[in-house]
């Protein structure tokens, strides 16, 4: 594979990648807060 | 009974002889990056060991990176097998709190931003000729954190440990110094002055204890390749949040840590022989790491506008220097540079989450890229 290739494909894929998986960890912790949320007594 | 007390003699002297200009370039060097730690107070929990190690591996004869030396027991036990950086982030996750960033999930994202550097700089780095495993390498350095880049070069471009580390550490110091005139040239002064409001804590302990599982989980089933540094970073937080080995908890931030900050150290400095160190491709790549850390600063702070444009003007475009690993001095910059255009924002906790989604963001940006490598067979 040429470096130019390369390049390419690790920047596209590599951001997109960051990014999406970014997106779907923030949208579980989201979902995570709903089903458990935070109560007073329970910090207490 | 002359001949032999020549070769006695010769024995004392032999070191001189074979002493070369690169021996004493990187003892200056070495003793350069003991200056920083001790006298400036640069990362000296890394730059001491490293810059003793540097000082030791440039002294002639004495083999300490030869077959039996101390430091190549060192370098093959710890930073071969790629474990010092493994364990450190045991550590390092340990003292990690992602509280901030689990109360406003959203500036994960900026995470992202903040470590497309380390892709910008591997493609800058290509056009350079370094070589493919190279360039991969030196992109790490936009992680800005000292273990992925270790654990990356050490196993991809092992003879750039050496400056890839020293690299990675000293620039983590220089946040404070070039990230302020990045936000500034990026943001307009009505921008900066944007009041977030309080952030109110309202994590339940149950997701605080979730969260590392799930990072790891879904993290690594979407980028395997990352999961050793994935899961011992999110191992470390799971043992604080769930609060129920506090010994192991403490023994990963102190002790372990400590002892292998120390190995790690001596080891990367007994990489930086003049030989292989003194050669106009490791000036290209500290170059390069410094470009690195400043593309992830502006890509954040442009995405943090984006978002602003996006939450009507919610969200104020400095939080997203934040969005690079350098925890927590970033986010103290943030809140700094904040203050002088409103003293009464108080971006701080909101940084903080930056800060966060910024460390977990470059973990999984250096996961998914060598990820990436694996699917085209380049690893």
């Amino acid at each position: 594979m040429d470096n130019w290739t390369f390049g390419i494909t690790m920047v596209v894929v590599g951001m997109l990648g960051t990014f999406v998986s970014l997106l779907v960890l923030g949208l579980v912790i989201s979902a995570l807060k709903k089903l458990f949320p935070y109560k007073n007594e329970e910090e207490g | 009974m002359l001949e032999a007390i020549g070769s006695g003699f010769y024995g004392l002297t032999s070191g001189f002889t074979h002493l070369h200009w690169s021996n004493l370039v990187m003892m200056a060097v070495g003793c350069l990056l003991l200056y920083l730690g001790v006298k400036k107070g640069f990362e000296p929990l890394l730059l001491v060991p490293i810059g003793f190690g540097c000082i030791l591996v440039n002294v002639p004869l004495a083999g300490l990176m030869e077959k039996e030396g101390f430091l190549r027991i060192l370098y093959d036990a710890g930073i071969l097998t790629e474990l010092f950086p493994l364990l450190i982030f045991v550590g390092i996750g340990s003292m990690c709190d992602f509280g901030p960033l689990m109360e406003n999930p959203k500036i994960f994202l900026l995470g992202a931003p903040g470590n497309f550097g380390i892709f910008l700089v591997l493609a800058l780095a290509l056009a350079l000729d370094f070589t493919k495993l190279e360039a991969v390498s030196i992109g790490t350095i936009g992680a800005c954190d000292g273990p992925p880049a270790v654990y990356v070069a050490s196993r991809l471009a092992p003879h750039l440990l050496g400056p890839i580390t020293v690299a990675a550490y000293s620039y983590m110091c220089l946040v404070p110094l070039f990230q302020p005139t990045i936000m500034k040239l990026l943001t307009s002064k009505k921008e900066r002055m944007i009041d977030m409001g309080v952030v109110r804590k309202t994590v339940s302990k149950t997701t605080k204890i979730l969260f590392p599982l799930v990072v790891t989980v879904i993290g690594g089933i979407i980028a395997p390749a990352g999961l050793p540094l994935l899961g011992t970073i999110m191992l470390g937080n799971f043992m604080k949040e769930c609060g129920v080995v506090s010994r192991l908890t403490k023994a990963s931030e102190n002790e372990i840590a400590n002892i292998v900050t120390l190995l790690l150290g001596i080891s990367v400095g007994a990489t930086m022989d003049g030989k292989v160190f003194l050669t106009a491709q490791t000036l290209m790549l500290f170059g390069l790491g410094f470009l690195a850390i400043c593309l992830d600063t502006a890509c954040g702070v442009l995405f943090a506008k984006l978002m602003r444009v996006l939450t009507g003007g919610k969200v104020n475009p400095l939080i997203g220097a934040a969005g690079i690993s350098a925890f927590p001095m970033s986010a103290r910059v943030v809140q700094k540079e904040g203050q002088k255009y409103n003293k009464k924002n108080y971006l701080l906790m909101h940084a903080m989450g930056a800060n966060a989604g910024g460390q977990v963001g470059s973990v999984i940006a250096v996961a998914v890229m060598l990820s990436v490598l694996k699917g085209m067979g380049v690893i």
